[in-house]
């Protein structure tokens, strides 16, 4: 250690003072990016600050400043601070764990601040025994050495906690490095390989499918790998108008085929906070589109076997199935906003008068013609607005929380315990004379302590 | 009774509470802060019979959430908080003179859930985002932690206090004779910071949690979540200048105040000043 205090620039980073420096200067840069907005356009800043305001802005980076060389290379010395003010003050903790508590001189206990002294009866030899069997029998396991007087007995507890304040510091390093894993950044322009980590999106409409997404910044297009399909979308609402849901249901598709997802079905419920991941990847609900084409599915009951044709329709277009004889279509329709709330279909097997009549949207329809009896289902068409993520180092990232929870918890309440006992004679007379220490929550361990001996001074009366 | 007219006798017991308090402080009569401690325990037992009576509405009303949704409940919680805090505090540590300078936060928040305009009242039912087991965890860890900080804020302030009173030689008769000693409240402050400290690393981490499970990112640097991790640094500085550089006293008083006075930023000034994903907490 003093030889590598020497070196200058590793006494920089192991001072503690930089990391004070370090954590204000976090602080207070960290502000500037809640004040002005991140991620505009350019000619905004130049609007909202001036033009002068805005160079400055461009070329500090301000506009996007979580990500820019500065502060990212703050985090970096942050980083190199915590690893090496760490490695600096293990080898001390090692030695404060590691030490030899039996050289310590039995006359020390007397000046310890919690100390005890209790006569015998009896031999030395059983002296000895007696408060090394009690001891352990409370699950302080003692180690002895003999000295001038008589034995010293030592045990202690939760060295390992010492090292507590560098379990969290490791844990930010893990989460440090958790999100340098998962960063696109990092995948395309280090590994040069963009589908390690994404984030993107697609708008994918009913019925159709998509094996690619677009990148978020670069726009790029990814490839997935497999296909999603998104079968189906709807939003629903609460009584007083706000939205209770956005639900797409998808499936996957490898080769064209369903593929069976955790529950063992391939239709997939995705809605906010239940996003469906697979190899990897994730899709969360994020957004939609409603459209003005209508996906109707058209079910002739009495055919057996229910054969039902989907098609996607515009509003005042028809459709004839020439197969069936049965032209329809969708001559009107009433919104509220963007959203179809219903519509008229006119339909007619080319046997007596067309139906004409109303449908509530996405409701089904049974209509009786002369040739038999026909379901009709008529459902404005919305794309559903998918965020695609990859992203390797979360798990990395949740592990160092995980660490990092656990860390402050040694670092805060746990404690190094120790106690030693020396059984010496007195007046020609066994003696015994208890002492511990506590690194942290002295208080609680002066309890411990105090319980340790009135128990003990229980059980020789027996 | 429904929960409204308890949220309102709460408010009341608060105000009564940091009243008594404070005149503990000024007549140093022990009298007096008994009655301000029975007035926090039944104002503390009346916001949680509300908290439950609102919950059970909800569910009466078909939405069926618990109250931690948005400002008006965060207040109340926040309060709720800060009062449970203080009485477990009171009971531990035997300084009753404290409540004088943490009752009134209680008070506070009940009042300004209450009065202040643009807070609606009203239990809405969930939007999608907020439909999640995590917003329990989430929201209580936050507060828990909001809490211990709002206490030792005011220890802090009382710190402040019993220090410059010293400095200027004052006897045991004036206001801050009843203070406890400046060891005491230091010790105290530092503990409470530890508490909060441990609290919001777990109410950020299970916010970033939750993050990825409705957003896909952990973490995008929202202005609430870098409030909410400069209020972080700004502790994690504290706690580091009192373990390494051995800080006590004023400058901890004073760190446990700034500390204090982010929370409330990272709390109130996001949601009215800055834009982000956690509007939905400002009314």
């Amino acid at each position: 250690m003093a030889t590598k205090s020497k070196n200058p620039v590793w006494a920089f980073f192991a001072s503690v003072k930089l990391a004070l420096f370090l954590l204000i200067l976090l602080a207070s840069t960290s502000i500037i990016g809640t004040v002005v907005q991140q991620n505009q356009p350019a000619e905004q800043y130049v609007q909202q600050y001036g033009e002068n305001m805005a160079n400055l802005i461009q070329v500090l980076s301000i506009d996007d400043m979580y990500n820019s060389w500065w502060f990212l290379a703050l985090l970096g010395i942050f980083s190199l601070n915590l690893i090496i003010c760490s490695l600096e003050r293990i080898p001390t903790v090692i030695r404060l764990v590691r030490k030899d508590n039996l050289t310590t001189n039995p006359e020390r206990l007397h000046k310890m601040r919690l100390h005890k002294s209790i006569r015998f009866n009896g031999s030395l030899a059983a002296a000895q025994q007696a408060v090394t069997d009690y001891l352990a029998g409370r699950g302080w396991k003692t180690e002895s050495r003999d000295k001038e007087n008589g034995p010293l007995l030592f045990s202690q507890k939760g060295g390992w906690t010492r090292f507590g304040v560098y379990i969290v510091h490791v844990s930010i390093l893990v989460i440090l490095l958790g999100a340098v894993i998962g960063s696109s950044t990092f995948a395309q322009k280090v590994l040069h390989k963009p589908d390690f980590a994404f984030k993107g999106s697609i708008m994918v409409p009913e019925s159709q499918e998509t094996d690619f997404i677009f990148a978020f910044q670069t726009g790029d297009k990814i490839d997935l790998g497999f296909t999603v399909r998104c079968n189906y979308f709807t939003i629903e609402y609460y009584d007083n108008g706000m939205p209770k849901t956005y639900l797409s249901k998808v499936t996957v598709l490898e080769n064209g085929k369903p593929v069976p997802l955790k529950n063992g079905k391939t239709v997939h419920y995705l809605e906010v906070n239940r996003p469906l991941t697979y190899k990897g990847i994730t899709f969360y609900q994020s957004s939609y589109q409603p459209y003005s084409d209508f996906l109707v599915s058209l079910t002739n009951t009495n055919s057996g076997e229910g054969h039902t044709h989907s098609s996607i329709i515009s509003a005042g277009k028809q459709i004839e199935l020439a197969d069936d004889n049965i032209t329809f279509g969708i001559i009107n329709q009433e919104t509220r906003g963007e959203a179809v709330q219903r519509v008229k279909i006119w339909f007619t097997d080319n046997q007596g008068d067309p139906s004409v009549f109303w449908l509530n949207n996405d409701q089904e329809a049974v209509i009786q013609r002369p040739s038999g009896e026909y379901t009709l289902r008529a459902k404005q068409l919305y794309a559903t607005g998918l965020q695609v993520t990859k992203d390797p180092g979360v798990w990395w990232v949740y592990t160092g929380c995980g660490m990092m929870l656990f860390g402050l918890f040694v670092a805060f309440f746990m404690s190094h315990r120790k106690i030693w006992a020396h059984v010496y004679e007195e007046d020609g007379q066994p003696a015994v004379i208890f002492a511990g220490s506590a690194n942290k929550n002295k208080v609680g361990f002066e309890n411990i302590f105090s319980a340790l001996i009135d128990g003990f001074k229980e059980s020789k009366k027996v | 009774m429904n929960s409204s007219q308890l949220f309102g006798i709460t408010t009341l017991a608060f105000l009564l509470s940091s009243a008594f308090y404070i005149g503990l402080l000024i007549f140093k009569n022990k009298k007096i802060g008994l009655i301000g401690l029975c007035l926090a325990i039944f104002g503390a037992t009346t916001l949680t019979a509300a908290l439950g009576l609102r919950w059970y509405e909800s569910y009466q009303l078909g939405i069926g959430h618990a109250p931690l949704t948005n400002m008006y409940e965060s207040l109340v919680f926040f309060a709720w908080c800060i009062a449970l805090f203080y009485i477990f505090m009171e009971f531990k540590f035997k300084a009753p003179v404290m409540g004088a300078f943490v009752m009134p936060f209680a008070f506070t928040a009940m009042a300004y859930a209450s009065f202040a305009k643009g807070i609606s009242q009203q239990i809405k039912p969930l939007i999608p985002a907020l439909q999640s087991n995590w917003l329990i965890a989430h929201v209580m860890t936050c507060f828990i932690g909001y809490g211990a900080f709002a206490v030792a804020g005011g220890l802090g302030l009382m710190y402040l206090l019993k220090k410059s009173a010293v400095n200027r030689g004052l006897t045991e008769n004036s206001l801050a004779g009843g203070l406890p000693e400046l060891k005491v409240i230091d010790d105290l402050t530092h503990k409470t910071i530890i508490f909060g400290f441990m609290w919001l690393t777990a109410g950020i981490i299970t916010g970033a949690v939750w993050a990825n499970e409705a957003w896909g990112t952990y973490w995008s640097w929202d202005p609430k979540e870098t409030w909410s991790i400069i209020t972080w640094f700004v502790y994690a500085l504290t706690l580091h200048a009192r373990f390494t550089r051995g800080w006590s006293g004023s400058r901890i008083a004073w760190l446990a105040i700034i500390g204090f006075v982010s929370v409330i930023f990272t709390y109130f000034g996001v949601n009215f000043l800055l834009s982000g994903l956690h509007s939905y907490g400002s009314s």
